[in-house]
């Protein structure tokens, strides 16, 4: 069983952005990338699902720039078998991706696609949906526990107020919260493999995919600042201010 | 045109998001329909019809419908997504699973977490964690909006009730079928809804540890929250973290006890009222959003804050 696992070059989750000055969107030069860590997840779930014998083959999957291939080579160096950028200088929407992504499932025929739940860059948590609403597939999405067992993929996902678990026919979209597993640290010799895992590279183009944008950008900027707070000496000094919050509930 | 809100409710009736999501859709100056799809329709039904410009209810039930899964609620839409300019959800767990599947299927773009309104096409939404607000102009016919609920205070109710509409069943053509749901049963008030919210990190260092803000909590009746370090150290269940990619907060007060305040974090809560940090470290970042800091060891300081709060 081949699984397909989509990957984002994101801003690492470190780096305290910018906002440009001319507000046209936020600063990336000589900021550091990294994979978006819900991705991350994804490689390292769908690595382990090789590893325990319920899926043959992993294909990792970016869209993007060219320096994707970086993010794809991680993907590699995790786990997976092989990758396919979709390249393209164009900024891309999630219903963009989703749409270049079914191109790739219609090619691939995988029996599972798994995302991160959302990119820590425009925070949208919409690809993975978007994509099993193109296919036609059942989704679970914010997975925290994935199982595959006699062509059923059973998914604990996190909702409001707890946990839910999902039995979906395969094939089936699965999308990743944080606690699904903590992705393994990569060592240099899965690197140095990595480099000789075949890469393809297509284009939207190439596809017959249209990834116009349908939102267009007016202003990036600064959320409002929070003025400047004051240190308490001691608990005594913090009981005034709560109180007043208690009587005027 | 007409407005499309997607209810979110369980047996014990509309969540109050709905709410939020009803006051967001009215700012956009038209007729606001509400959809409540699922099991113990008619009560929150009831509640949907006394919003503040609602102007219809409509409600559909029957068993594909009751567990709330995204291919059937979407597959409902559709049928009457024709009708409206714009379909409008909250931003929760709920609201987030489904909204992209149904404006994928009608082949437009989703906007999510809406915070303001700035025109009929043109919204305000965090990106980076909220470390920037972009401003997107939306050029498809049917705009698809998931909200976030603190930025869109609940209205007053109307004075007459708006009519409520049975719609069809829809046939259950899904492959996903529910196993099972465990939802904590809790006394206190619901996270994403509280005046108050305590909130304890990875400086409580246990899950006992964490039961040291419970009498806190009592006292300021509030909902009890976690830091992502918090909940990954097993100290706290998932559905009380707070941040990005957990739940967005922003109560009249929030108490971060032991919280250092990664950007994670405060991207979900920095937006409330009033802001109590208390912290070991004097350099945590938590200080560089609180209103009041107090550098001091939680264990000695939170039972003093408790006692001193319940004795007045």
């Amino acid at each position: 069983m081949k699984a397909l696992v989509a990957t984002k070059r994101v801003v690492d989750y470190n780096v305290k952005i910018r906002v440009k000055s001319d507000q046209s969107d936020v600063d990336l030069a000589n900021v550091k990338m990294s994979m978006n860590p819900f991705d991350e997840i994804a490689i390292e779930e769908a690595t382990r699902l090789k590893e325990r014998g319920v899926l043959t083959e992993v294909v990792a999957v970016s869209c993007g720039i060219a320096p994707c291939q970086e993010t794809l080579r991680t993907a590699l160096a995790i786990g997976a078998d092989r990758a396919i950028l979709v390249q393209t200088d164009a900024a891309l929407q999630p219903l963009a991706v989703a749409k270049l992504l079914k191109a790739l499932v219609d090619q691939e025929q995988p029996q599972l696609v798994i995302l991160g739940k959302q990119a820590i860059d425009d925070d949208a948590n919409q690809t993975g949906q978007m994509l099993a609403a193109l296919l036609d597939w059942p989704q679970a999405t914010f997975a925290s526990h994935v199982d595959v067992v006699d062509g059923k993929a059973i998914v604990t996902r996190e909702i409001d107020g707890g946990l839910e678990t999902l039995s979906l026919t395969l094939p089936a979209v699965i999308t990743t919260d944080l606690r699904l597993n903590e992705p393994r640290y990569v060592t240099l010799p899965n690197i140095m493999k990595a480099k000789k895992k075949r890469l393809d590279i297509v284009t939207p183009d190439s596809l017959g995919i249209d990834v116009a944008p349908r939102l267009h950008t007016v202003k990036v900027t600064e959320p409002p600042a929070r003025p400047v707070g004051i240190r308490v000496p001691d608990v005594a000094a913090l009981v005034e201010p709560l109180k007043t919050h208690v009587k005027a509930a | 045109m007409t407005i499309l809100v997607i209810a979110e409710h369980d047996a014990t009736g509309l969540r109050s998001a709905t709410a939020n999501a009803v006051t967001a859709a009215r700012q956009l100056g038209m007729d606001v329909h509400v959809l409540i799809a699922g099991a113990h329709a008619s009560a929150a039904a009831q509640a949907a019809a006394h919003f503040l410009g609602v102007t219809r209810v409509l409600v559909a039930e029957g068993p594909a419908l009751v567990d709330g899964r995204a291919e059937p609620v979407t597959a409902l839409v559709l049928t009457i997504a024709s009708r409206y300019a714009y379909i409008v959800l909250p931003a929760t767990a709920a609201g987030k699973n489904l909204a992209p599947r149904i404006a994928a299927r009608l082949d437009v773009a989703q906007i999510s977490d809406v915070i303001a309104i700035e025109s009929p096409d043109t919204f305000q939404r965090p990106i980076y964690a909220g470390n920037a607000i972009a401003t997107v102009r939306s050029i498809d016919a049917i705009k698809v909006l998931t909200i976030r609920t603190t930025a869109f205070d609940i209205n007053p109710n109307a004075d007459e009730p708006a009519p409520i509409e049975a719609l069809l069943p829809i046939e259950d053509t899904s492959r996903a079928v529910l196993v099972r749901r465990e939802l904590a049963t809790s006394v206190r008030p619901e996270l994403t809804a509280a005046r108050a919210v305590v909130a304890g990190g990875r400086g409580m260092g246990s899950a006992d540890n964490f039961r040291l803000l419970e009498p806190l909590a009592d006292a300021l009746g509030a909902a009890l929250g976690a830091s992502r370090a918090a909940v990954d150290a097993g100290y706290a269940p998932n559905d009380w973290q707070v941040g990005q990619t957990g739940k967005i907060v922003a109560p009249q007060l929030y108490v971060a006890v032991g919280i250092s305040g990664a950007i994670q974090h405060l991207a979900g809560m920095k937006d409330s009222r009033m802001i109590v940090a208390i912290n070991k470290d004097p350099e945590a970042p938590v200080f560089g959003v609180a209103d009041f800091g107090l550098v001091a060891d939680l264990f000695d300081a939170v039972p003093k804050l408790s006692n001193a709060l319940s004795a007045t």
